[in-house]
């Protein structure tokens, strides 16, 4: 912020009134964008900014991390004997949750985001509404593909393999991006309904933690008191975990798919247009 | 529903926009005719913005009606957004991207190919004299700069209709006279612009008509004459060399200009209003006039400055209420004086 005075305009060059007439004189205008193409273009736009802030990668690469290590030496040993052995179960469930839980940080950069005045400028172009919100969305696809690729690795290392080898992998990855996508549209959702970043975080919390905890990814929930199973037997989070799992493990566990599949139509279809009209009146 | 052949590029009826228990926007209506510049002139707080923001498609109504080139801006707001371009009061690009970056975005959102719109874009930061910061983050511009880069970014197609919001608030005079002429580039090619500002001289040497908005009401329109003329040609300002005149220089002018006379703190100025009485006579000639009177009396004059009216003048003929006395500030009103 501090540098704004960085640049005289003591120093700048003259505005050329005629290079500027001659360039206002053109007066044809290309036909509007499609859906696709605005959206890719806002998707664009968020590489831009992680091309100009890496910093903002931190969440997608050491918090990653952190999670692998700190629950496989955590609960390993207590529960599957080892740590290499409990990896073979929690990398893939540990995947879910970590990328679920970085999908929060969309509501917070729509926040901070929306109060600049470009947005009034994005809003006031002849353009598919809800790209600029895909366009977020694109971009925090690219962010979770790089939390997903940096836990395998450190997975690896720490001696998980997947039996469904590169196919299973992919596939794994893919369903996740796609029901993280899908998922993001409650967090761009409070993003424009709250009115502070910090409430965003707080009510994001709310809403994360016990949605990914109460679910199969530490522990079978056979344990489980009745009540909870019947919670978390239920939760999206335990069905796209159930799904990745099988997935990598080389299986095609079709209902879980499908239930996977079923969520992410869900909340595009509930929270795409609760998003769009707050979007709409901001 | 309204006139598409009645060659205004804004008509508004009774337009209304409510914050709350605020009526920021509280029945205006304009009509601005296509291919020039209207201003909008009023202080902090008098709506401006919102007014803008409706007519932009960004705020919906809460009452009355809006057409921008016959098409309504609740109901038509995507034909509206194809002709229309913004320029907010902060700069509307986008700060963290560069400034070659951020035209060919938004060229790529108006539906540019991708090498079009990296040629605009060149052209564009090229006529702005911009291309030795073209690819530095525009956060790092400077406020002149960003005026540019923004009006660079509403021009990529040239708009039918381009609202400026107070274009020049906070840039020093030189950045102030580019955006000028700037403005003036854009309008002599058939663009309809419509600016808000706190400045009577930035709409003197803009627009044609102006509008003067306070509490969200349009409070005198016409066109610039008309407007100054109810407002006083504006005032001399003098320092004489010897305080004991004074009283002496106050009365000649009184006499000679038929102008209110005002003492100031500092012993030896004083500040004549010129009233609308003296005829035809501009300023400059009704000031010449007191000069010569004053030297016939043997006053010597050190120091002599001629001042335009201020916005605060015109809100004083106006309103009878100054600029500071505006809703945002209203919570510690006196009562109303009545002379």
């Amino acid at each position: 912020m501090s540098t704004a005075t960085t640049t005289e305009s003591k120093e700048l060059a003259p505005v050329s009134t005629e290079s500027l007439a001659a360039l206002l004189i053109a007066k044809e205008r290309p036909p509007r964008p499609s859906a696709w193409s605005a959206s890719m273009t806002f998707g664009w736009r968020a590489i831009l900014k992680i091309k100009h802030v890496p910093e903002q990668l931190f969440d997608v690469t050491a918090f990653p991390i952190m999670m692998v290590l700190m629950y496989t030496y955590l609960f390993g040993g207590a529960l599957a004997g080892s740590p290499k052995e409990y990896i073979q179960f929690l990398l893939p469930g540990i995947l879910v949750m970590s990328v679920v839980m970085i999908t929060m940080y969309t509501g917070v950069s729509v926040n901070t985001d929306i109060e600049k005045g470009v947005f009034d400028r994005f809003r006031s172009l002849p353009i598919w509404r809800p790209s600029t919100m895909v366009g977020y969305l694109l971009g925090d696809a690219l962010r979770y593909t790089i939390a997903s690729v940096v836990m395998l690795t450190v997975g690896m290392i720490l001696g998980y393999r997947a039996d469904g080898g590169v196919g299973g992998v992919l596939a794994g990855i893919a369903l996740l991006v796609l029901f993280s996508f899908a998922f993001s549209w409650i967090w761009t959702m409070f993003g424009l309904l709250l009115r502070t970043e910090k409430s965003v975080m707080g009510v994001s919390m709310m809403v994360i933690f016990p949605l990914t905890f109460l679910s199969n990814v530490f522990v079978d929930p056979k344990t489980m008191p009745g009540w909870l199973q019947a919670f978390v037997n239920n939760s999206p989070v335990t069905h796209l975990a159930s799904a990745v799992r099988g997935l990598m493990a080389g299986d095609w566990p079709a209902a879980e798919v499908a239930w996977t599949l079923g969520w992410a139509g869900l909340f595009v279809v509930v929270f795409g247009p609760v998003t769009m009209r707050l979007y709409n009146r901001k | 529903m309204s006139t598409q052949t009645s060659g205004l590029a804004i008509e508004t009826a009774g337009l209304v926009k409510t914050f709350g228990e605020t009526r920021a926007v509280d029945g205006v209506d304009l009509a601005v005719p296509a291919g020039t510049v209207y201003g909008v002139l009023g202080p902090n707080g008098a709506g401006k913005t919102t007014t803008v923001k409706m007519l932009a498609t960004l705020l919906r109504p809460d009452g009355g009606q809006a057409h921008v080139f016959g098409h309504d801006v609740v109901r038509e707001a995507d034909e509206v957004r194809g002709r229309v371009s913004l320029t907010g009061q902060y700069a509307s690009v986008d700060e963290d991207l560069t400034g070659t970056e951020n035209l060919v975005l938004l060229g790529r959102l108006l539906g540019h190919h991708k090498k079009a719109a990296r040629d605009r874009a060149a052209q564009l930061l090229e006529a702005f004299g911009l291309t030795e910061a073209a690819g530095k983050q525009v956060k790092q511009y400077s406020g002149g700069m960003r005026r540019r880069i923004d009006i660079a970014a509403s021009i990529l197609n040239t708009p039918d209709l381009l609202f400026l919001d107070e274009p020049t608030t906070g840039l020093d005079p030189r950045s102030r006279n580019q955006v000028w002429e700037i403005v003036r580039a854009v309008v002599a090619q058939g663009t309809t612009v419509l600016l808000t500002t706190q400045y009577l001289d930035e709409a003197d040497q803009l627009a044609s008509r102006i509008a003067v908005i306070d509490r969200g009401r349009v409070i005198a329109e016409g066109t610039k004459g008309e407007l100054k003329s109810s407002v006083g040609a504006g005032s001399v300002h003098l320092r004489l060399r010897d305080a004991d005149q004074r009283p002496l220089a106050a009365d000649l002018l009184r006499r000679t200009l038929d102008a209110r006379v005002q003492l100031e703190p500092d012993q030896v100025a004083l500040t004549a209003r010129l009233g609308t009485a003296a005829g035809d006579d501009s300023a400059a000639e009704q000031a010449a006039r007191a000069l010569s009177a004053l030297a016939r009396a043997g006053i010597t004059v050190d120091n002599f400055s001629l001042g335009q009216p201020s916005l605060d003048e015109v809100f004083l003929a106006l309103t009878g209420h100054d600029t500071h006395d505006s809703p945002e500030h209203s919570t510690d009103r006196k009562d109303e004086v009545t002379a």
